[in-house]
């Protein structure tokens, strides 16, 4: 097999074309190699569930839909799989045989892919908890213990996830590598095709020979391929994890955006992902009112307490999740702790249609435990 | 060292006699095959060793595939028949001119002596950036050279570009694509049959081929439906030279007129894009109008509305504009 492309300039010297087509089979192997692996591993081979341990564990003071991904998550992660699905279809299938004309339509694919980078970087800086994605010590821990379990050390604890478990964090580093390889080599590109003018600096007739040398140019085209492969054997993965029945639940918070309070509770650490509002600590179950306004805490004096501030857990800074809670009505602060003017709780709102049944059933739930008023 | 060029590389040489044989050739050696028909392309590129095939199948002693058959429906033109047997055919001659004007203009009396029609309409381009050997797009490389602020692109491409400016240098395709031609394609499917402004590949869709003829499939027959037969045809070709040269553009044209309109009309050219293009939004202006030379005028203004010439060529943009012009008025009869 080989690695890459080259061929003579008209100096004779060898330059350097492409990566190999035969890494686009590689990357397709790649991919579906590790779902068929992974999946006879979680068939037939797989430990029993460890007990997990670390965090409060009761359910009680949780509403029983749990916001994971704010709209503007879900919308961003969605249009953003579309140009990126439209991207490799347009660059591999046409390797593969299935001719169509793909070059207008990969690049306005790719540009459409750089704006909506941008808006996530600017986005999960400001905006969101910019940290909370990074891999720290604690990860590392967390995902040797999840390893240890994995091998078949059944007496290993893993201790319960952060809101992005180690593996769901590097991937999105794979990728976010991957796709910015892929942006800034292919707005280089597109300096090679012609193009509208009113494209900012790129836009315009082709233009050869700008800026790079015919090596350079290489190097940029194997940079482009190799993350353009990686890519292919990426998105096969994810789709096989978000396909996986036992992972549907996280699949359909990425479309309704909520999980279940018992999903929260099995697979998350309410101290390294705190739900605004909800007090998880253990505790005597009896003092815990269950129900949206109850887990909202309102003090003796009836005024509402600030949540409970987390410790440092080494996974970042969790605050910000209070600001995307705030983005949907069933889970803002200000409003579901709502203590009226008199002093005394309000009822809380309804929380929004997540897909996943009548949402009234929270009224009842909370009216059954007979604490709201 | 010298690069010695006088001797071609080696290859294995098949001679068959049917084109069932041919084709089943072709299928066994894929992409390392090579179709000689004429050979007025293929050994320029061996000899310059561009092309290296490892099997040449040789189609000279098939004869099923020449000639000239007047059919039900039309005329059905076999692949391996010279453009010189073309351009003198009475029916051609008689019913179908725009063809027999072409082929009478192409290259010279001894290559149209040697070269056949589906040689002519399936060579490779001339685009000496590509020919030389150099590594673009159309070679497998990730430059065109031919499209550099200081190349030498006089005769390339204006219009539907897509990083290749090279053009085809076929006579017959426009006067074909305004006949409304079908092209018989045999191969390891079976046949199927296109229609001749289908049968060049766009550069958007695959850059480095320039018509669909997959490996393993041989062009064996051009359908002349007799739809056209004996329309107003127009056929210019303009060169560098008054004969015995590449085109620098052609323009072709069939016309059904009736009381003073035109009823049906079919414009092609060639040498504006990197195939053999059908004019349609000239068609559509100069339809159920009274040819002019101001129709003519304003379905050349069309003919060029998408245009972007190189550096060297835009001289293309009025030359398509005029021959288009040229071949409505010419109809003014």
């Amino acid at each position: 097999m080989e690695l890459w492309r080259s061929a003579l300039d008209p100096w004779g010297q060898e330059v350097l074309t492409g990566i190999s087509w035969d890494l686009m089979w590689a990357a397709v192997i790649v991919g579906l190699g590790f779902a068929a692996a992974h999946a006879v591993w979680a068939k037939w081979l797989a430990p029993a569930e460890s007990a997990s341990t670390g965090g409060g564990s009761g359910a009680a003071g949780l509403p029983a839909q749990i916001l994971r991904h704010a709209m503007s998550e879900r919308v961003f992660h969605w249009a953003m799989s579309v140009a990126m699905l439209v991207l490799l279809v347009t660059a591999f299938l046409p390797i593969m045989g299935i001719q169509f004309a793909w070059v207008t339509i990969h690049w306005i694919a790719g540009v459409a892919l750089t704006l909506m980078i941008v808006y996530h970087i600017v986005h999960a800086t400001f905006v969101q908890d910019f940290w909370a994605i990074w891999v720290g010590r604690a990860d590392i821990k967390t995902g040797m213990a999840e390893l240890s379990h994995m091998i078949g050390r059944n007496g290993t604890e893993v201790p319960k996830a952060p809101k992005y478990p180690i593996d769901h964090k590097m991937f999105h580093h794979a990728a976010a590598v991957s796709s910015l390889a892929a942006i800034v080599t292919g707005i280089y590109m597109m300096l090679r095709i012609d193009t509208p003018s009113w494209i900012p600096v790129i836009g315009g007739p082709a233009e050869p020979y700008a800026l790079l040398t015919e090596g350079q140019w290489g190097i940029m085209y194997i940079v482009h391929g190799v993350s353009g492969v990686a890519l292919i054997a990426l998105v096969i993965t994810h789709i096989y994890f978000a396909i996986r029945p036992d992972k549907w639940w996280i699949t359909k918070s990425m479309i309704y955006g909520f999980i279940s309070r018992d999903k929260y509770v099995e697979n998350f650490d309410p101290d390294l992902w705190p739900v605004p509002g909800a007090d998880t600590a253990p505790q005597e179950e009896e003092l815990v009112p269950a129900g949206v306004g109850a887990s909202l805490g309102v003090g003796e004096s009836g005024a509402p307490e600030a949540a409970p501030e987390p410790e440092d857990s080494g996974y970042g800074d969790s605050s910000s999740d209070y600001e995307r809670a705030s983005e949907v009505g069933g889970l803002d602060l200000g409003a579901s702790a709502g203590a009226g003017e008199s002093g005394a709780p309000e009822a809380a709102p309804e929380p929004e249609d997540s897909g996943y049944g009548d949402s009234s059933g929270d009224d009842g739930r909370a009216s059954e435990s007979g604490d709201l008023d | 060292m010298a690069v010695i060029r006088d001797m071609i590389p080696a290859f294995e040489l098949f001679q068959p006699t049917s084109a069932e044989d041919a084709i089943e050739r072709l299928i066994e050696h894929g992409d390392e095959g090579w179709v000689l028909a004429g050979g007025m392309d293929s050994f320029d590129w061996w000899k310059e060793r561009v092309k290296r095939p490892t099997a040449v199948v040789d189609l000279a002693n098939v004869d099923e595939l020449r000639g000239v058959r007047v059919t039900a429906d039309g005329v059905e033109i076999g692949a391996m028949t010279t453009l010189t047997e073309v351009a003198k055919h009475p029916e051609l001659l008689a019913n179908y001119s725009v063809l027999t004007d072409a082929a009478v203009q192409i290259a010279t009396p001894q290559i149209r002596n040697r070269g056949t029609i589906a040689g002519n309409l399936a060579q490779d381009t001339r685009c000496w950036y590509y020919r030389g050997g150099w590594p673009c797009y159309r070679a497998g490389g990730n430059t065109c050279y031919a499209s550099a602020p200081t190349a030498m692109n006089r005769e390339h491409a204006i219009i539907g570009t897509s990083r290749c400016v090279a053009v085809s240098p076929s006579d017959s395709a426009p006067a074909l694509i305004a006949l409304d031609a079908q092209f018989v394609i045999q191969g390891s499917g079976g046949e199927r049959v296109v229609d001749a402004e289908d049968f060049f590949m766009r550069p958007s869709v695959d850059i480095e081929r320039m018509t669909i003829l997959e490996p393993g499939e041989l062009l064996t027959a051009i359908r002349i439906p007799s739809t056209w037969a004996g329309a107003t045809f127009y056929y210019e070709k303009v060169e560098d030279r008054r004969a015995w040269d590449f085109a620098l553009m052609t323009v072709a044209s069939a016309m059904r007129i009736s009381g003073g309109v035109i009823q049906e009309v079919r414009l092609a050219a060639n040498g504006a894009a990197p195939y053999p293009m059908r004019l349609s939004d000239s068609e559509r202006i100069v339809q159920g109008e009274a040819p002019s030379d101001a129709l003519g005028r304003q379905a050349g203004e069309v003919a060029v509305q998408d245009a972007q010439p190189l550096r060297h060529n835009d001289y293309k943009v009025p030359l398509l504009s005029n021959l288009v012009r040229r071949a409505v008025r010419g109809t003014v009869a």
